[in-house]
């Protein structure tokens, strides 16, 4: 293998954007054969060089050289003729096509003279790719059927049909489980093996040590470092892609367990189908202690957290929150019985964007006497509640008018939370608290989440993330299928078990006994 | 939410680029010439000049000039004045109610020696400029104003409708008469009244079934009531309905492409020669109401000093400013419309009182 | 404050103007190729507008259902909604004031207050019921008002036909002096012209929409279901109710622009064979004022202006009134599309910059 030969190189890429430089004159060099990782915070600009190599933008200044040639890529069909691919985030994919239909869709194989697609040709070298590269796919299965890992395949076979040789993954483990986590690393290296070679955007510093040969930091916009994995360690990673010195480790005293605070009683709850998404789930939280909700996406996970906090009705079965019932009443009274949610998807749920964090920060409370002064808002006192909040919770904005929307992940995060924990909630619900978010973040927001819990109050944390839930929870319980199917202690555990019970394979020894 | 926005944002923009351009009418660009313009236009050779130096404009109601219809024919008159004497003419449309004063005012503060407001709906603003203005000459078509210095010019429109009536009458193979109506007004009423005694006093056994669509502007109305009257045996309607009267020719078109030779039906149309339009193949005949010679020769006259100021005229037969085109002997034979001449002569002479509506 | 200023902000300013110096230019290439003078056109146009005090006054009057129609757009804009009804909205204002007005007698200090009060509610409730409709059922407030345009139509001229009618007219009886609400001094000193207190309600009303959107906490709650009704649901907020009350006080700002046309300027209800398209050139206004309450009532005055001075163009200049809605047209186009403008703007300073490196 020629492992030295550079297959692209940027030099002295230089990018601003009105207020921030986003690239400041960085370079980046990716040699054929290898798994360049690029790690950065959020912000840190990372996607901006790929999406500048991808030519989603163009640079103000700086060079970029593919297999050696000076090239100017003014667009995404230009760096396709290059060879680069790219697989993106949030999947690009029409769900009633064939995985072969998306695949083939803007460049499809005519025939009759380009007037009908040649959709058994199509058909036939998909299957081959697939084969080719191990990737597994049915190219006849519609993208609706198929898993998210799957789907996610389908992204990278469509760069693979249009002849990709250098493929950029962004953020690709985001939206997978542990088990189509250590599928994608294989297909990774089968494709390096097969002569692609490979950048990948990530914060991730599990995978950078897993899979990456070399890793290139990038912290405000500028290359802190690049260098081969093999002679580094996480904590020195994080350290450079934060600044400052980082512990991964969560330093957590023993839970010290209060009276029952969340008692939910076979809960029954309808999905969007119509089918039930929860089948007679029944947990008890307790004062004092992080309880995980461990599981795949989609197993009522969504559904639980509607139902707690009052946004969707239930079937049958009750939820206790003290001594107050409060399964059927509105949100509103659930919030003011002591409840608060950090919920999944901050964008959609959490804030609103166009706000600014002044009214952001009094989005559940600002009906109440202190805000509401005779219907009338008292800005005065909601412009004092949000300077202490950000101040107390290190919310990183130019000012509380900033609008929500020009927060990073980690600030908006931030902010959630400090709204949240201000209403001094017996429970916290923390729904994938720290999804998308950099290690400084999670850092952050993980030492909150134990604070409260030390302070006496319950956590309930939803994730899908096993690394968050095995070091966060006091104990955790696994969902699967809108059921409880088994409840463990991290101490007496591992990923690997927990991904089995999470697909409900059962072992003589972990499996649950309470299923029918 | 921002690409909601975008979307909302879209969506506006279509909205009202689509609503700015329905507003929108056919302009012939030679709107409001100047004298030199289109008197070359004109057949007439017998300008005289009498008319240099005064200045007489109209005002159109929301129709606006190229309506087919009254506003149209009000310009046609005011034009053949100017190429015939000289007389400088101009035209303001209205797009909306609001500017049937203000674009009134806007003459008489100019000092135009003579202002029309055209149609019935002009009645309110001609009154209340004349009353503000009472030095300003003003006319109107088609409504009655009670000031001194207003000329309002109505038509018998029943007379005219009733020779349709006879043509009808006479014509009809199935005894089955239809008659669409755009508003129920007094103006159509006098169409459907004359209408109806004319059929009745050629034809006592033919039954004339009357409907009123509601509106001037529905072409789909008007072709709906047509198909429905045509379907119950009824083989000629004469419709005073403007716009909706439009669908009862299309329906009358289609009709005819299929229909046996002895089975044809036909249509009269309304205010002008409809023939012309719509061919002589559906259309009988028409009621014409000639409003272009009411504004011609009202015109004229305030030219000669004989303005009708304060009077109310009513144009019938006896001025030839209602009646049926020429074109009409294509379909018409020579028998009926020789009795369209005796009932004409009846009616001028007082023989026969057409009734009317107020 | 902060939002109130943001409209005077450099961007947000600068884009309109050029939006309305581009817009001025398509229109006077169209005229160009039209054979018309722009100079004399343009120069006609604000000669009408501001030249006398008359005209200045009758500008007013014509800007002011603008501002409650765009008033009306802009708001339910603000809390997420689309609303095409605001015709609907007016008609059905419009129809209770000239009901309160016709049939009610009282003395003026209850008469007028009443009949703003009727017509303002009725316009509201015209609203909620395509609020409640998207609260309750789920179905989409675009068609609903559409639909509830056409409802209000009809229902207007039946009120008009069967309880209200003033025989031979077209349209209603005259609403009691005690119920107009036009301003004596004051259109004595515009000789005349037919000003009214609406455009002090107006103002009003942009004063209402910023204070109450921005300031109280219902407004707060409306703004949250406007740019994030989901996050908006978690935060415990009431969403349907509040898309009702949102279309209440949208319908209700329509509603006012009809009371206002009744009692200030035409004093009685004509039966309308279509809409008047009041509303919809609401939408255009919103859309002018980025849906900001100040960046409507200047959308007003600029639209408002330009189809008033329209009749000044056609009459000083010949031009037809189809150009100035040409103007009018490629003015919302280019502010709809500010990307085109922002655009040029980055391509001039672009070259300028180059200019000075050179």
């Amino acid at each position: 293998m020629e492992q030295t030969r550079t297959v692209v190189e940027m030099r002295n890429i230089t990018k601003r954007f009105p207020g921030i430089v986003a690239n400041d004159n960085v370079s980046f060099k990716l040699s054929k054969g290898e798994i360049h990782a690029l790690l950065g915070e959020n912000g840190a600009g990372k996607s901006t060089l790929m999406n500048i190599l991808f030519g989603l933008y163009q640079p103000e200044e700086g060079e970029i050289f593919v297999n050696g040639q000076e090239v100017a890529i003014d667009g995404p069909n230009k760096a396709i003729s290059l060879g680069i691919g790219m697989v993106h985030q949030h999947f690009k994919l029409v769900h009633p096509f064939t995985v072969t239909e998306n695949i083939i869709l803007g460049s499809e194989p005519k025939k009759w003279m380009g007037l009908s697609v040649d959709k058994k040709l199509a058909y036939e070298k998909i299957g081959k790719l697939s084969k080719q590269y191990g990737l597994n796919i049915d190219p006849y299965a519609k993208i609706d059927d198929i898993s998210v890992g799957m789907q996610q395949r389908v992204e990278i076979l469509k760069t693979l049909y249009r002849g990709a040789d250098i493929l950029i993954f962004d953020e690709p483990t985001a939206v997978l489980t542990p088990q189509e986590i250590s599928e994608l690393l294989v297909i990774m290296r089968n494709l390096v093996q097969q002569g692609k070679s490979i950048i990948l955007i990530t914060h991730k510093l599990k995978e950078i040590m897993a899979i990456a040969d070399t890793v290139t930091i990038v912290r405000r916009g500028k290359v802190i470092d690049s260098l081969p994995t093999a002679g580094t360690n996480p904590n020195q990673l994080a350290e450079k892609m934060v600044g400052r010195e980082v512990s991964l480790k969560l330093d957590k005293k023993d839970a010290v367990l209060g009276e029952p605070v969340l008692e939910v009683d076979r809960l029954v709850v309808k999905g969007r189908s119509g089918l039930n998404a929860l089948n007679e789930t029944s947990f008890v939280l307790k004062r004092g202690e992080i309880l995980g909700i461990a599981g795949v996406e989609g197993n009522g996970q969504s559904e639980l957290i509607e139902a707690l906090t009052g946004l969707r009705s239930v079937t049958s079965g009750s939820i206790k929150l003290g001594d107050e019932i409060i399964s059927g009443q509105t949100p509103r009274k659930i919030s003011e019985a002591g409840l608060s949610l950090i919920p999944e998807d901050r964008h959609k749920h959490g804030l609103v964007l166009d706000f600014p964090i002044r009214e952001n920060m009094v989005l559940e409370t600002y009906y109440q006497p202190q805000f509401n002064k005779n219907g009338f808002l008292d800005f005065g006192a909601i412009e004092k509640h949000a300077e202490r909040l950000v101040k107390e919770f290190d919310v990183r904005t130019p000012s509380i008018m900033t609008d929500a929307r020009a927060l990073s992940g980690g600030n908006q995060q931030k902010a959630i939370i400090a709204r949240e924990v201000d209403k001094n909630p017996e429970v916290l619900i923390a729904a994938q608290p720290t999804r998308g978010l950099d290690v400084g973040a999670i850092e952050f927001i993980h030492k909150r989440l134990v604070e409260q819990r030390n302070m006496g109050k319950a956590v309930l944390l939803v994730s899908y993330e096993l690394d968050e839930i095995m070091q966060l929870s006091d104990r955790i319980a696994v969902i699967y299928e809108g059921r409880i199917v088994g409840e463990v202690k991290p101490s007496e555990t591992n990923d690997q078990q927990l991904g089995l019970m999470m697909t409900d394979y059962k072992q003589p020894q972990g499996g649950p006994d309470n299923i029918e | 939410m921002k690409k909601s926005t975008k979307i909302f944002t879209g969506i506006m923009l279509v909205a009202s680029l689509a609503l700015t351009a329905c507003g929108a009418k056919n302009n012939t660009n030679n709107g409001a010439s100047s004298p030199s313009a289109s008197a070359p236009a004109s057949p007439s050779a017998s300008a005289d000049n009498s008319g240099k130096g005064f200045k007489i404009a109209m005002v159109t109601d929301v129709g606006g000039v190229n309506d087919k219809s009254f506003n149209q024919g009000a310009w046609e008159g005011l034009k053949k004045l100017e190429a015939d004497t000289g007389a400088s003419v101009k035209y303001l449309e209205s797009k909306e109610a609001t500017n049937y004063l203000t674009n009134m005012n806007q003459f008489v503060r100019d000092k135009y020696n003579l202002t029309w407001g055209i149609g019935f709906l002009m009645g309110d603003a001609v009154k209340d400029a004349a009353t503000k203005n009472p030095d300003a000459q003003l006319a109107i078509i088609d409504n009655v104003v009670d000031a001194p210095n207003v000329a309002s010019i109505t038509f018998a429109e029943n007379e005219g409708s009733f020779l349709v009536g006879v043509v009808a009458g006479l014509t009809t193979k199935t005894n089955k008469i239809g008659f669409v109506g755009g508003i129920e007004i007094p103006v159509i009423k006098r169409f459907e009244l004359g209408f109806v005694a004319g059929v009745k006093a050629v034809n006592p056994d033919a039954k004339v079934t009357v409907v009123y669509t509601g509106a001037f502007d529905k072409a789909d109305l008007g072709k709906a009531a047509a198909a429905s009257l045509y379907n119950d045996k009824n083989d000629i309607i004469f419709h005073a309905a403007g716009g909706t009267g439009n669908g009862v020719f299309n329906e009358a078109k289609e009709r005819n492409k299929t229909a046996a030779a002895d089975k044809k039906v036909w249509v009269i149309g309304v205010d002008k020669d409809q023939s012309i339009e719509f061919g002589d193949d559906v259309t009988l005949t028409s009621m014409l109401k000639r409003v272009d010679q009411a504004v011609y020769t009202v015109s004229k006259e305030l030219i000669a000093g004989d303005f009708p100021a304060g009077k109310i005229t009513v144009l019938g037969l006896k001025d030839d400013a209602v009646g049926l085109p020429d074109t009409s002997s294509k379909n018409v034979s020579k028998e009926i419309l020789d009795k369209v001449e005796e009932y004409k002569q009846k009616i001028i002479s007082g023989e026969i009182t057409v009734p009317t509506a107020q | 404050m902060n939002k109130f200023l943001k409209i005077i902000t450099k961007e947000s300013a600068i884009v309109p103007f050029i939006a309305i110096v581009l817009g001025l230019i398509v229109g006077a290439i169209i005229m160009l190729i039209g054979g018309y003078d722009p100079i004399l056109a343009y120069r006609s146009l604000l000669n009408k507008v501001f030249g006398n005090p008359y005209d200045f006054g009758e500008t007013l009057t014509a800007i002011t259902p603008l501002v409650f129609t765009g008033l009306s757009v802009a708001f339910a804009f603000r809390t997420g909604l689309f609303n095409i009804g605001a015709e609907g909205q007016y008609i059905m204002g419009m129809t209770g004031a000239t009901f309160v007005g016709v049939n009610l007698h009282m003395p003026w200090y209850l008469h007028a207050p009443f009949a703003i009060i009727v017509g303002t509610l009725i316009g509201g409730i015209w609203g909620m019921i395509a609020g409640y409709l998207k609260a309750a059922r789920g179905v989409n407030e675009v068609i609903t008002t559409i639909m509830l345009n056409w409802i209000a139509l009809h229902l207007a001229n039946y009120t008009v036909n069967h309880f209200l009618l003033e025989p031979g007219k077209g349209r209603s009886y005259m609403i009691d002096p005690s119920a107009q609400v036009t301003i004596g001094w004051l259109s004595r000193l515009l000789d005349d012209a037919r000003v009214h207190w609406g455009m002090f309600f107006a103002l009003l009303c942009v004063v209402f929409f910023y204070v109450y959107l921005f300031r109280t906490k219902q407004g707060y709650e409306l703004r949250v279901v406007g740019s994030n009704s989901d996050a908006a649901q978690y935060a415990g907020i009431n969403v349907n109710k509040s898309i009702v009350k949102a279309m209440f006080i949208s319908g209700a700002f329509a509603g006012m622009a009809g009371v206002f046309q009744v009692l200030g300027v035409f004093m009685n209800q004509a039966i309308a064979a279509s809409p008047t398209g009041h509303g919809f050139d609401g939408i255009a206004v919103a859309l002018l004022g980025g849906n900001n309450p100040v960046g409507v009532l200047f959308g007003a005055v600029l639209f408002g202006t330009l189809s008033y001075g329209a009749a000044g163009m056609s009459f000083g200049a010949d031009v037809p009134p189809e150009i100035i809605r040409i103007v009018i047209g490629s003015v919302i186009f280019f502010v709809a599309a500010p990307g085109i403008i922002r655009w040029l703007m980055k391509r001039l300073s672009a070259k300028k910059r180059k200019g000075e490196v050179v």
